[in-house]
């Protein structure tokens, strides 16, 4: 197992701090968006953009750069403050988000957003865009890595299912999906809209290796992603166990925060408890 | 005498011929390959080949992720397929970040004949065009099949072509390359009647010219190989030299060429326009000629169409 080192987590632990901050704040800014998915992503999404992808802020279209795709694009306030952090674009779009004539759209658009490496939005579709950037690497003879994630009700489109069966084909271990499973999806639980379980299995018998981790724990996150640089031999589905609206007391495991901002009232509380887990 | 060719067969040709210059040509297909031709690209490049099995939503979506890494992939699956099953995956994995990739399927229209409706592609034209950044085209025989494939190569964004399942008759010299997206070909000059026809089509009003001629029409025909963009110059001359217009496709008459043009000439100029095409409805299994017959889309048809539309002129 690589050792991480503690300080490194520590940083990246207060990073996803301040990134659901900023989530919150564009939220509340815009009066729209959705907040639960950001926040449940958060953890994940830091660690990768902060110490996993081999990109470059000064070169998004960089040949041989890692790709990342926020298949579950509602999420994108979590994937436009990383950016931003990053340094892709001005923090000050972050204020614009969802308005009319900024980069930011509602869900995300490759064109407008430097080092955004997919559109995504309409669910089900990052995985085959992913299973395409993969091939490329492979026709190319590039050496890069493809992450996607993925939303756990998102994996109700039989498109993911086709797109799964067909990387298990193309032996694709340069590619990893990463699930967002905090088992809330916008009618209510996953297992009650469409039932996943026994979830594990179904990849593996799709042909997948897969990971089960703590979403929220930056070690196991970290491990994981350092893991499969390591060494990777399918393509590998890390299930991450979330919970949606982490770190806002009342947005967790409410189904209701999926997609609606906070009032002001909710949004002091919010940044408060946010800034005092800092 | 030219042996009829279908524009299937001349594409997966080109494709192969193709795939010797342009090394970042990649194909994608879905089971058919022997079907749509691709099964010589695979022969020639199976490294650059990907069969993504009887899962066309997939494979519009690796495709959209593949174009982003630089390579230029070619997708074949039947028209109906591609344009409907996938639709939504073509308008926003593929159309809306303007990526670089080109549909190129087989069995446009009633060009499947005897398989019948679940594999005539009749409505495609009119879904594909709707769509933004999309060009869409239907060569009209292996000649140009063989210079728009490469064109759709030349092109940056989605291209949309369709070719036909049936041998088509070869309409061009061999040696004709002057093709462009966007640019209508006026085969036959004429000052009273234009017929605009696209794809399978553009023989059938070639054979209706003949018979309007000797009825002593004069009778312009323009393969009008590109619904989008449209070449609106060529409907501006078309209005100012003839009495008036139709339209003929092998497709829905409602929102493909037929409509791509009566909406130009709405805007434009008074002219009177007749469209041919299935009217409103789904075919049936038949022999393909027997079916443009049956549902109104032969010569014949078109004949009749132009002199309708002449007398009410008079």
């Amino acid at each position: 197992m690589t050792k991480i080192n503690n300080a490194r987590v520590l940083e990246l632990k207060k990073k996803a701090k301040e990134i659901r901050v900023e989530i919150i704040k564009m939220i509340y800014k815009a009066q729209s968006g959705h907040p639960g998915g950001s926040l449940s992503a958060a953890d994940i999404v830091t660690a990768l953009y902060f110490e996993i992808l081999n990109i470059d802020p000064n070169h998004p279209n960089w040949e041989e750069r890692d790709r990342f795709i926020l298949s579950k694009g509602h999420a994108c306030p979590v994937w436009y403050v990383c950016l931003a952090e990053k340094g892709f674009f001005p923090k000050e779009n972050l204020a614009k988000l969802r308005k009319i004539g900024g980069i930011l759209q509602g869900h995300p658009d490759m064109c407008k957003v430097p080092g955004l490496d997919m559109t995504t939005g309409s669910l089900g579709q990052g995985l085959s865009a992913g299973v395409g950037m993969a091939l490329g690497a492979k026709t190319k003879g590039l050496k890069f890595i493809t992450y996607v994630m993925l939303g756990d009700g998102e994996i109700n489109e039989g498109q993911v299912w086709e797109a799964a069966m067909s990387a298990n084909k193309f032996k694709l271990n340069n590619l990893i999906a990463i699930l967002d499973y905090n088992n809330l999806q916008l009618d209510g639980r996953c297992n009650e809209v469409m039932p996943l379980e026994p979830l594990a299995d179904k990849w593996r018998s799709f042909g997948w290796d897969v990971k089960e981790i703590d979403g929220h724990n930056m070690c196991e996150i970290l491990n994981v992603f350092y893991e499969l640089k390591k060494h990777q031999e399918k393509p590998t589905i890390v299930i991450a166990h979330t919970v949606k609206g982490k770190g806002v007391s009342y947005m967790e495991n409410q189904v209701d925060w999926h997609g609606k901002a906070p009032n002001e009232e909710q949004f002091k509380q919010a940044i408060k408890e946010l800034e005092a887990n800092k | 005498m030219i042996k009829d060719i279908s524009t299937r067969v001349a594409y997966g040709d080109v494709l192969v011929e193709m795939g010797k210059k342009h090394k970042d040509i990649v194909v994608f297909e879905a089971d058919i390959s022997t079907s749509t031709q691709t099964c010589k690209f695979a022969n020639a490049y199976p490294e650059r080949f990907f069969n993504m099995g009887i899962a066309e939503q997939n494979m519009m979506g690796a495709a959209a992720g593949i174009s982003t890494t630089g390579l230029v992939p070619f997708v074949s699956t039947y028209a109906v397929f591609a344009s409907m099953k996938a639709c939504e995956q073509i308008r926003t994995s593929i159309a809306y970040p303007n990526l670089n990739v080109k549909i190129a399927v087989s069995h446009g229209g009633l060009t499947p004949g005897t398989d019948g409706v679940t594999h005539q592609a009749t409505e495609d034209l009119s879904i594909m065009r709707s769509i933004p950044n999309m060009t869409v085209a239907m060569p009209a025989d292996a000649v140009a099949t063989k210079i728009l494939v490469e064109k759709a190569y030349q092109t940056k964004g989605p291209v949309y072509l369709r070719f036909s399942r049936c041998p088509l008759p070869v309409i061009y010299p061999k040696d004709k390359t002057d093709f462009k997206f966007g640019k209508a070909i006026t085969l036959k000059e004429g000052n009273k009647i234009a017929l605009i026809a696209i794809g399978d089509m553009v023989y059938q009003a070639l054979q209706a010219a003949e018979i309007l001629e000797k009825k002593g029409i004069s009778t312009r025909v323009i393969d009008m190989h590109t619904v989008k963009p449209l070449d609106e110059e060529c409907l501006n001359q078309v209005a100012k030299k003839t009495k008036g217009v139709v339209t003929i496709e092998d497709n829905n008459i409602l929102g493909g060429l037929g409509g791509a043009v009566c909406e130009y000439y709405a805007e434009h100029f008074q002219i009177p326009v007749k469209r041919i095409g299935l009217k409103d409805t789904f075919a049936e299994s038949g022999e393909y000629l027997d079916l443009l017959k049956k549902y109104g889309l032969s010569f014949k048809d078109i004949v009749k169409a132009a002199e309708s539309l002449l007398s009410k002129e008079n």
